[in-house]
């Protein structure tokens, strides 16, 4: 006769390894970290993979992970191995497209884990309650990046290569024109979209071609713009970069970036796991979100061409977002296509959800809000 | 001796990627025995891996035919990734069409749907190796790329739920109109559609007089011509029944996994295809046991991370060592044969 395991059986089994590892020999919290690309990529999988190691201060805290984890079965299997193979109490998914349907599966069938995404959109109706949102306001940095881009350039045009026309990466346009306008009116941000996340050689050839037309400043919006940076120094023109430090991209002409800092995230949310407290019960919020105030992202270091004037006024600009003296999204708001997107006398705080849906790109901006 | 070499050969080409990649192991400093250990562990060694191995299997399934089918007559295929693309699409524009069906037909007309796509998708790019002389592996790669680019266009245009903000997506299937899961885990029934698949083309191609055609217009279209084959219909139709197989992983892709159409249908099922048809020789009985093969691999590429700490690439490395061992092994055959006869004969000179 053989051994058959059936789901059930095998999640018995694996309760009973959960317990085992309860016992108060071994007291140990084991969370399991997913991502969609390599560990190492500069970009937006590193940001997560570096936030994973500000648990290395927290000695009961174990993790484990696995890089390059397409979002297909692949996914769910994988959450599964970390919860039944390492006893994971909670699972971290950071790719937007884990969440329907494996993160929501893998949360129903597991009832006693608890299951983190990274900027899934949670039905109360329709979705376990043991799923718990996080996810980062990036804007004010976009915004201060910016800003470092508006004083650095002389010919007052600045290139954009971004992936998709979503309202996330429309959102880090406006907010990086927005910046860069507030103190250079005249300036232009030209967009290219190259219509996937990864796509390092035409990524490289957008960023040539935006500096062939005479743009002395490129940033960008990919998984990662590592090669966009790199475009920029070879090419001879500033650099901001985007998702983490692409400061040794470009040793000359960086200027800064928007990185994100999930350490913050996942230590809070390990320290509260760790006190025995969950999502299903309530005692972990459900949404977690944050924005530079809170620690969820910051400005990447000055370059070295960034001038002492430049920094000062960012410096200035950054405390006058602490302070919230300083919004973003403040009316009167232009399209690029003439339409009022914020009226005069509104300002829209950047948690404010009528910018989850952004369909469309601010006055000073070329290029389409629909690819 | 031809048995032998068809069994010996590519199991020392096996054995020699294995070789290759302990040392890679061991470069990295990890034991590559235990990193074997792992590999059967995670991926073969217990039910519970077996259901993920037999998930990462069962598009492959397909996938492989994709390319298994065309090569038996002549012509090889590698634009699997773009079939299963236009399948997946297919199979959600007819879903979605089809919503007010009963659950089994609206199946059905997806499965029709997605086969008809991939097939003719493929089909495309053989007809222009054998009408036009452009190589179908150039076109095949190309007509990949103009797939994704189709897709990601739909799912972000005509297509697209405008709920899916963030990553844009198709309308859902509704629960009842896609595929489910065997009783108690968590395999889906597009496995069914794969080994059903295998089964026939390789009764097809082994036990039909289509098939021995289709085996002669590969092996030599003159001797075919002269015969008076009608070497372009069964060019065609191999190239076609490929692409529905492409086509069909696809339609399981919408119907089993995502319950919709993304960009995450160019998963790399169909490349990693062309591994799995290579490695079973275009044999479409033996693309089944590969193709468990290569899914347990990647079953277990979770654990040689979390366990040994090696590279998420790694997997990948050994995929390709195991490639391009079969392909260099595909230079042996004959050779060995001819050594050995030559050998025979040097011993009975001497006798």
């Amino acid at each position: 006769m053989t051994a058959r395991f059936t789901r059930r059986e095998a999640m018995a089994l694996a309760g009973a390894t959960a317990l085992g590892l309860r016992s108060p020999a071994a007291e140990h919290l084991t969370l399991g970290f997913l991502y969609n690309g390599p560990k190492n990529d500069l970009g937006y999988n590193q940001s997560h993979a570096e936030g994973r190691l500000a648990l290395k201060g927290m000695p009961q805290v174990r993790t484990v992970e696995e890089a390059s984890v397409p979002e297909t079965v692949a996914a769910e299997e994988s959450m599964r191995d970390m919860i039944f193979q390492d006893g994971a109490a909670a699972v971290f998914a950071t790719s937007f497209g884990y969440y329907d349907p494996f993160t929501i599966d893998m949360a129903r069938e597991n009832p006693g884990v608890q299951f983190f995404h990274c900027g899934g959109l949670y039905d109360e109706a329709r979705h376990p309650k043991n799923i718990g949102i996080y996810f980062g306001f990036i804007d004010e940095v976009e915004f201060l990046s910016g800003m470092l881009a508006g004083m650095a350039t002389k010919t007052g045009k600045i290139g954009f290569v971004a992936a998709k026309p979503i309202p996330q990466v429309l959102r880090n346009i406006n907010s990086f024109t927005l910046g860069a306008r507030s103190v250079n009116p005249s300036v232009t941000t030209k967009v290219v979209f190259t219509g996937d996340w990864v796509l390092p050689v035409r990524e490289a050839e957008a960023s040539s071609s935006l500096a062939d037309q005479g743009i002395d400043v490129l940033t960008g919006h990919t998984g990662s713009p590592r090669v966009i940076v790199q475009t920029a120094e070879r090419r001879g023109v500033f650099g901001c970069g985007y998702q983490f430090d692409q400061s040794s991209m470009a040793p000359r002409g960086f200027l800064s970036g928007a990185e994100w800092a999930w350490g913050t995230v996942y230590l809070r949310v390990a320290k509260l796991i760790g006190e025995g407290k969950s999502v299903t019960s309530g005692t972990i919020p459900r949404r977690l979100t944050g924005t530079l105030k809170d620690e969820f992202c910051k400005l990447s270091p000055f370059g070295p061409s960034v001038r002492e004037q430049a920094r000062r006024r960012v410096a200035d600009a950054k405390q006058a977002i602490l302070n919230g003296r300083l919004d973003i999204y403040r009316g009167p708001l232009r399209t690029n296509e003439g339409r009022i997107a914020v009226p005069a006398g509104k300002v829209l705080k950047i948690e404010d959800v009528e910018l989850d849906k952004m369909d469309y790109l601010v006055e000073g901006v070329q290029g389409s809000a629909r690819g | 001796m031809k048995r032998a070499e068809a069994f010996l050969i590519p199991l020392a080409a096996v054995a020699a990627a294995m070789l290759v990649f302990g040392l890679f192991c061991a470069a990295l400093g990890v034991n590559p025995f235990a990193v074997y250990a792992s590999i059967y562990r995670a991926g073969f060694g217990s039910w519970y891996s077996w259901q993920n191995t037999l998930v990462r299997a069962s598009p492959l399934l397909l996938t492989g035919l994709c390319t298994a089918i065309p090569v038996r007559a002549g012509v090889i295929v590698i634009g699997n990734e773009g079939a299963v693309v236009m399948g997946g699409m297919g199979a959600i524009a007819a879903g979605l069409a089809t919503l007010s069906w009963t659950p089994w037909l609206s199946l059905g007309a997806m499965s029709a749907a997605a086969m008809l796509c991939g097939g003719v998708w493929i089909a495309s790019s053989v007809a222009l190796q054998h009408y036009r002389g452009v190589s179908a592996v150039i076109s095949g790669l190309l007509l990949s790329y103009i797939a994704i680019a189709t897709m990601d266009q739909l799912i972000e245009g005509p297509l697209r739920d405008p709920s899916s903000l963030n990553n844009p997506a198709t309308y859902p299937l509704t629960a009842d109109h896609r595929l489910g899961s065997f009783s108690g885990t968590h395999v889906h029934h597009g496995l069914i559609f794969g080994l059903i698949a295998c089964v026939l083309a390789w009764f097809l191609i082994e036990k039909t007089s289509f098939g021995f055609a289709v085996k002669i217009a590969g092996g030599n279209v003159r001797a075919a011509r002269l015969a008076g084959l009608p070497v372009g219909r069964l060019v065609m139709t191999a190239g076609f029944l490929g692409g529905a197989a492409a086509g069909l992983a696809g339609m399981i892709e919408v119907a089993a996994v995502h319950g919709r159409a993304n960009e995450s249908l160019n998963a790399g099922y169909g490349y990693t295809g062309i591994l799995v048809a290579f490695l079973a020789r275009h044999n479409p009985a033996l693309v089944i046991l590969v193709a468990l093969f290569v899914g347990g691999l990647s079953a277990s590429g979770g654990m040689l991370q979390r366990a040994h700490d090696l590279p998420d690439a790694t997997i990948a490395v050994l995929q390709g060592i195991l490639f391009l061992f079969i392909l260099l092994s595909d230079t042996v055959y004959g050779r060995l044969r001819a050594r050995m006869d030559g050998g025979a004969k040097t011993v009975a000179a001497a006798v």
